[in-house]
């Protein structure tokens, strides 16, 4: 799947992409800016590849084949758009060439499903769970930290990551981060609708770890998030204003 | 081994800075410089001039912000132009393109790039806050947004459009779908997509 381009040359490019075998990874393609091929090297499409280097090491080069071009789709979408960048920004957190299967097939239902802002919101915050997971801090949400009880489950424990039941949080509920129901496991109902501010919700304690993320290993954080945000928020407004 | 010079240093940097215009590689620009030495009264002289000329003189339009030697623009300037109508690119070679298709006789408003949060370009880095300053006082009664169908170019008129949501003013987009000479056999399943659905009665 595409995550970004950048030129080489003036003809060239350096295509970055997530792959379910090698994870994220980097490779010349030759004529990447000619017009056969700039429709299909648009970050969000699935390719087939076939990568070649002299030596393991090297940059290589990546041979394309157009598999799903999903782009197309969400040009219409503003929250499409913006999640595609969010996602595309997330991944490229990853170490390179690195497999993480679960993601990549994670980031395939993301990208499927991001014109529909419900669906949308909730699979990026889940997406960034998951990222949360392979970058080594993991977020516990089966049972209290506290009492190990796996029942009614409402806030996450910014020290631990662990999530906490209201009983058991209620005292320390101003220093706790609230944990959106839609988050555990069979807590959502079928048909329910998810409301902006379980939306927020999800999306301030995910922020809250990958902010000490970017922290603890000095990056700069894109405004790929607030972007994504604003555009659900404006859908939210318009197509479900009794959820807002 | 170290390649020696042929020629003396002012043309080596004649070779040097033309191997840098975008098409020509050191040897082709070589060619061309010899081939400016060799025309030098009928060509490199009156290129040196016109290159001394365009120093001095071009500059950027503080209206529109593309490139003229007047400001405003001969294109802003012009009292021919629909005055209600806005087209806005993302570069001045778009405005060239649209001016040489010339089938459209409105204004212009060149952004200087797209919006690319992953490349840390955001809207203040871009002719934007112009363009919501030039909707808000110029009156006009459609802006038509003539950006390219890539992921920052389409993110960049979700972007403009959002801003220019509160005014009174029409906002459009260019279509997407099949080029004239196009055949369907050989267009990417996206821009099928994209042309089925702006499909119009006939």
């Amino acid at each position: 799947m595409v995550l970004t381009t950048r030129k080489h040359g003036e003809s060239d490019i350096i295509l970055e992409v997530m792959t379910l075998e090698h994870g994220r990874h980097l490779g010349l393609v030759r004529g990447g800016r000619s017009r056969r091929h700039r429709p299909v090297l648009q970050a969000g499409n699935e390719l087939t590849l076939n990568w070649k280097a002299r030596l393991s090491d090297h940059l290589g080069q990546f041979h394309i084949e157009p598999e799903t071009l999903r782009v197309a789709d969400l040009m219409t979408s503003s929250v499409g758009l913006t999640g595609l960048q969010h996602v595309a920004f997330l991944t490229r957190l990853l170490p390179e060439r690195h497999p993480y299967p679960r993601l990549f097939h994670a980031l395939g239902v993301v990208l499927d499903n991001l014109a529909d802002p419900e669906a949308a919101a909730a699979l990026v915050i889940r997406y960034e769970l998951e990222l949360l997971g392979d970058l080594g801090i993991g977020l516990d949400l089966t049972r209290c930290a506290a009492t190990g009880t796996q029942e009614d489950l409402a806030y996450v424990s910014p020290k631990s990551a662990r999530a906490v039941s209201r009983d058991a949080g209620r005292p320390y509920h101003d220093r706790l981060l609230p944990l959106p129901s839609f988050l555990l496991e069979g807590q959502r109902q079928q048909g329910s609708e998810l409301t902006w501010a379980d939306v927020r919700q999800g999306f301030e304690l995910t922020s809250f770890f990958l902010d000490r993320h970017f922290q603890e290993h000095g990056l700069t954080e894109s405004d790929t998030r607030g972007a994504f945000l604003n555009a659900l928020e404006r859908r939210y407004r318009q197509d479900f204003p009794w959820n807002f | 081994m170290a390649q020696k010079n042929v020629a003396g240093p002012e043309i080596e940097r004649l070779i040097q800075l033309l191997a840098k215009l975008p098409g020509l590689g050191p040897r082709s620009a070589r060619r061309a410089a010899l081939h400016l030495i060799k025309k030098k009264e009928q060509l490199l002289v009156p290129l040196a001039e016109a290159m001394g000329v365009a120093v001095r003189e071009i500059g950027i339009c503080s209206t529109c912000g593309t490139v003229d030697t007047s400001d405003p623009c001969t294109i802003c300037s012009d009292p021919k132009r629909d005055r209600g109508l806005l087209v806005v690119v993302e570069d001045v070679a778009d405005l060239w393109a649209l001016e040489r298709a010339g089938a459209v006789n409105a204004r212009y408003h060149v952004l200087g790039g797209t919006l690319s949060p992953l490349d840390g370009i955001g809207p203040d880095d871009l002719n934007l806050a112009s363009l919501i300053e030039r909707c808000s006082s110029e009156g006009f009664s459609e802006v038509i947004l003539a950006i390219n169908a890539t992921v920052e170019g389409q993110t960049t008129a979700h972007y403009i459009m959002d801003q220019l949501s509160d005014l009174d003013i029409s906002v459009s987009r260019l279509a997407h779908g099949v080029p004239v000479g196009g055949e369907l056999d050989y267009l990417d399943e996206g821009t099928l997509a994209q042309a089925l659905k702006a499909r119009t009665r006939v």
